[in-house]
C-alpha cells in the first residue's frame, strides 16, 4: 500500500524525480525501511495508456516546458524551444528510452589520464572506478532483467537488426549483437516477454520493458514507505541557517505551492531541471545557488555525441517492426587515438516511424532530395551514434536572465559547442555507418544530423575534489551533507555508452550510502 | 516477406466533409462557407480563408513535399485544418492571406500569373526559393511536415503500418522476415 506523508514530517527523503535514478533510489530506500516522498512534475501515465502513435505520444508524455537554446549545435537552430527529447511523467525518462543497457569500460572512468589534456575539455577522472562500481551494475542488470546477463537470452533480432549485423559482418566487425536490454526476452519479474511492438520510445504498452513506473515504484509503494506525488513541480529547495536543507518548495497543478519538509533532499529531475533547481534556489546565503561554491553547477553538459545513418535498400526491410533498438555493434567504442579522436562510440539500430522519420530525416529540408529520400521509407534500414562527447565547462545549462515559467521560477538556457573532438567522432562514425549499409547493397545513405538530447549528462558532475564539481563519489553535494544528487547530472565524463545502466547502479549505490549515513546519525 | 498493400484507400469521395460539390470555386447561397473544388482531385469547404488561398497552399504543400504518389486529396488534408485555425487567430490569418498574396505577386513578376497557375513544378520551386527565409515560408513548412506525413492514409502508401500494439505488435507478424540478405 502506497505511503501517504504528511508536508511538516520532516523525517522523509524527500526525491526530485522519478525516472532511472530518483525511481530507483526511491525504492531501494524504501526497501530499507526509509520513509520517501518522490515528487515527480507530470502526471502518472500507466502503461495502457501509452499511445502507439508518434506525435499523440509526443504530446503525452514529453517535457514541453517551455526551454530555450544558444550555442552552435544544430538542435538550436532546427528545434529552438525543445533542446532535449525526455519526459515529464512518473517514470521520468524510462518510459521514452531504447533499454540498452551498457557498463562503462574501465578508461572511461579515467579519461584525464588516457586522453590527457584536450584543450578545451574540462576532462576529469570519475572519483569512482569500475571495480567500485561493477557489483552495482551486476545488481542493477539483475534488477532491470537485462539480455545477455543473468542467464537471460538476448532478443531476437529483427529486420533492421539483421541488416546492421550483414553490413558488421562484410566489414570485418567482430563484437555486435542485439543489444543488452532492459527488455524481457521471456516471462521475468512478474513482466511479459517483448511483442516486438516497435514503440519503444512512446511508452511499453505490454510492460516488457523496464521502466521505474513498472518496476522500482510499484514495488516501493507496495513496501508502504514510499509516496509518489505527481503533477509536483519542485520550485526551490529550503535550508536553515547551518545550511543545510529542510525541504522542498513545489507547485501542483491547480497552481497552488506546498512545502514539504525533509530529511534529506536529493535531486533527480535530469540534466536541465536538476542544475536549474540547485541555481534558483539561490539565497543569501547561497547566492550561485545551491551546492555551487565550485561554480560548477549546469556546467559541462553532455548530450552525446550523436547522429544517424539511414540507407536505402532495393528491397523492403520494415525497419519499424520490433524493438527500436535491436542491436548494436561495439567494435568502434574501444580507445584508438589512431583514429583521430578521443573516446569510442557505439553504433545502434535506430528506427523512426513515418512521421517523426520526415520531421528529423533532415530537418527544415524540402524539395525533391528530401521527399525522394522519404519514399525510400520501408526500404530503409537505420543505426544511431551513440560516442563520448567533450566536456566543456561554457556548455552549460544557465537560467534565463527573463523568461519565467507559470510559477515565476526563471525557465533554463541550454548552450552547446561541439568540441571538435566530437566533430572527428561524428564525421568517422557517419563514414563508417555509410561503409556498412553500402556493404550490404544500399544505394543511398543520409546523414541525420542530431535529434535533440535523450541524454543529457555532467551538469553537477562528481568530483574528488570539491573544487573542481558539485557532488563526491556518493552523489552526495559537497556543500551540503544532507543534499544529493541522483541522475545523470552527476556524471564526471558521458562515456561511450547508453547512460541509463550506470545511473540505476550509481542510485543502488548511492541508497547503501545514505542509509549508513542515517543509521549513523551523519545526516 | 510480408508487404503493405499500398493502393490508395482514401477517395476522393470520402475525402469530401458536405455532398454536393461543385466544379470550380463556389460561394453556397446565403452563408460564408465555400467549397472549394479546383479540378475535381479534391474539394473542402473554406469559412476563414479565401478559397483561392486554399488552392495556393494546397500547391505549395505539394511544391514542398512532392510524392506523384499521393493525390492532391493528401495535400489538401494537410492544409484544410489552417481554415479554422485562422478564424480563431487572426495572426495566422493575417500571415496566410499576405504570404499567399507575396507568393503570387512573386509569381506574376515572373511568370506574369498567379502561383498556382504555373504548369512546372521547377518554375513554382524557382518562385518558393525567393520566399524561404521569410516567416510565412517557415510557419507552411514546418506545418505541413507535420500534417501531410501524419495521415494514417499517407502511411500506408508509404509502407508504414502505425499502431501495432492492438494486433500483438509483430512478433507474429514479421519482425524478422527480411528475405533477401546473402548472410544475415
Amino acid at each position: 500500500m502506497a505511503a501517504k506523508f504528511d508536508l511538516n514530517d520532516d523525517g522523509v527523503v524527500v526525491i526530485v524525480g522519478s525516472g532511472a535514478g530518483g525511481g530507483t533510489l526511491g525504492n531501494e530506500l524504501a526497501q530499507k525501511g526509509i520513509k520517501v516522498v518522490v515528487l515527480e512534475a507530470g502526471p502518472r501515465v500507466e502503461m495502457e495508456e501509452f499511445i502507439n502513435d508518434e506525435w499523440e505520444a509526443f504530446s503525452q508524455i514529453s517535457w514541453l516546458d517551455k526551454r530555450t537554446t544558444s550555442g552552435s549545435w544544430r538542435v538550436a537552430k532546427d528545434f529552438a524551444g525543445l533542446p532535449a527529447w525526455i519526459v515529464k511523467a512518473v517514470g521520468g525518462s524510462t518510459i521514452h528510452w531504447a533499454g540498452a543497457s551498457l557498463r562503462f569500460q574501465e578508461h572511461e572512468f579515467k579519461t584525464r589520464t588516457h586522453y590527457g589534456d584536450l584543450s578545451g575539455a574540462n576532462l576529469l577522472d570519475w572519483p569512482i572506478t569500475l571495480q567500485e562500481l561493477e557489483p552495482y551494475y551486476a545488481k542493477a542488470e539483475s534488477k532491470m532483467g537485462v539480455t545477455g546477463t543473468n542467464g537471460i537470452p538476448r532478443l531476437p533480432g529483427n529486420n533492421n537488426y539483421k541488416v546492421l549485423a550483414a553490413g558488421a559482418k562484410a566489414l570485418g566487425y567482430k563484437e555486435f549483437h542485439s543489444g543488452n536490454m532492459a527488455i524481457n526476452s521471456r516471462e521475468r519479474d512478474n513482466r511479459g516477454s517483448c511483442q516486438q511492438i516497435g514503440f519503444c520510445f512512446q511508452g511499453c504498452k505490454s510492460g516488457a520493458k523496464w521502466s521505474t513506473l513498472v518496476a522500482e515504484l510499484p514495488k516501493g509503494e507496495d513496501t508502504g514507505n514510499l509516496e509518489v506525488r505527481s503533477d509536483a513541480q519542485v520550485l526551490k529547495i529550503e535550508h536553515d541557517a547551518s545550511g543545510k536543507v529542510t525541504g522542498v518548495l513545489y507547485g501542483d497543478k491547480a497552481g497552488n505551492v506546498h512545502r514539504q519538509k525533509a530529511r534529506i533532499v536529493a535531486v533527480a529531475g535530469n540534466s536541465i531541471e536538476s542544475p536549474r533547481l540547485l541555481l534558483n534556489s539561490a539565497s543569501s546565503m547561497f547566492p550561485d545557488g545551491l551546492a555551487n561554491s565550485s561554480g560548477q553547477v549546469g556546467r559541462n553538459y553532455m548530450r552525446h555525441t550523436t547522429g544517424s545513418v539511414y540507407a536505402t535498400f532495393e528491397k523492403p526491410v520494415h525497419m519499424y517492426r520490433g524493438t527500436t533498438m535491436a542491436g548494436i555493434v561495439r567494435d568502434e567504442a574501444k580507445l584508438d587515438t589512431s583514429r583521430g579522436f578521443a573516446g569510442g562510440y557505439e553504433l545502434e539500430t535506430l528506427s523512426l516511424g513515418l512521421p517523426f522519420m520526415a520531421a528529423f530525416l533532415n530537418p527544415g529540408a524540402w524539395g525533391r532530395s528530401f521527399t525522394s529520400a522519404m519514399d525510400g521509407y520501408d526500404h530503409m534500414a537505420g543505426m544511431w551514434i551513440v560516442g563520448e562527447d567533450m566536456p566543456q565547462e561554457t556548455n552549460r545549462i544557465t537560467l534565463h536572465a527573463s523568461e519565467k515559467d507559470t510559477f515565476g521560477m526563471a525557465i533554463p538556457n541550454v548552450h552547446f559547442d561541439d568540441h571538435p573532438n566530437d566533430v572527428a567522432m561524428r564525421n568517422h562514425a557517419f563514414r563508417q555507418g555509410s561503409t556498412l549499409y553500402e556493404a550490404v547493397g544500399a544505394t543511398r545513405t543520409i546523414h541525420t544530423p542530431p535529434y535533440p538530447s535523450t541524454h543529457n549528462l555532467g551538469t553537477n558532475r562528481m568530483s574528488a575534489n570539491a573544487r573542481d564539481g558539485v557532488v563526491n563519489k556518493n552523489g552526495q553535494t559537497h556543500d551540503i551533507k544532507n543534499l544529493f544528487v541522483s541522475d545523470g547530472s552527476q556524471f564526471t565524463t558521458g562515456a561511450a555508452c547508453n547512460p541509463t545502466l550506470t545511473i540505476v547502479s550509481l542510485a543502488i549505490r548511492q541508497a547503501d550510502f545514505i542509509a549508513d549515513q542515517m543509521s549513523k546519525r551523519e545526516i | 516477406m510480408r508487404t503493405i498493400d499500398k493502393r490508395a484507400k482514401v477517395t476522393r469521395r470520402n475525402f469530401l466533409k458536405s455532398g454536393a460539390a461543385v466544379a470550380g470555386v463556389t460561394a453556397i447561397a446565403g452563408g460564408a462557407t465555400v467549397t472549394v473544388d479546383p479540378n475535381g482531385a479534391w474539394a473542402m469547404t473554406t469559412q476563414h480563408l479565401k478559397p483561392e488561398t486554399m488552392v495556393t497552399l494546397v500547391k505549395m504543400a505539394r511544391d514542398l513535399y512532392p510524392h506523384d504518389r499521393l493525390g492532391d486529396a493528401y495535400y489538401a488534408k494537410a492544409v484544410e485544418a489552417y481554415d479554422g485555425k485562422a478564424g480563431a487567430d487572426a495572426t495566422l490569418k493575417q500571415l496566410l492571406e499576405q504570404g499567399v498574396s507575396d507568393l503570387n505577386t512573386a509569381s506574376q513578376a515572373k511568370y506574369a500569373m498567379p502561383y498556382a497557375a504555373v504548369n512546372e513544378e521547377g518554375d513554382r520551386v524557382a518562385v518558393l526559393r525567393t520566399m524561404e527565409t521569410t516567416p510565412f515560408f517557415q510557419k507552411v513548412r514546418g506545418d505541413m511536415v507535420v500534417a501531410l506525413y501524419n495521415q494514417p492514409a499517407v502511411w500506408a502508401k508509404f509502407g508504414y503500418e502505425g499502431s501495432s500494439a492492438e494486433h500483438g505488435g509483430y512478433l507474429h507478424r514479421g519482425f524478422d522476415d527480411i528475405d533477401w540478405l546473402k548472410d544475415a
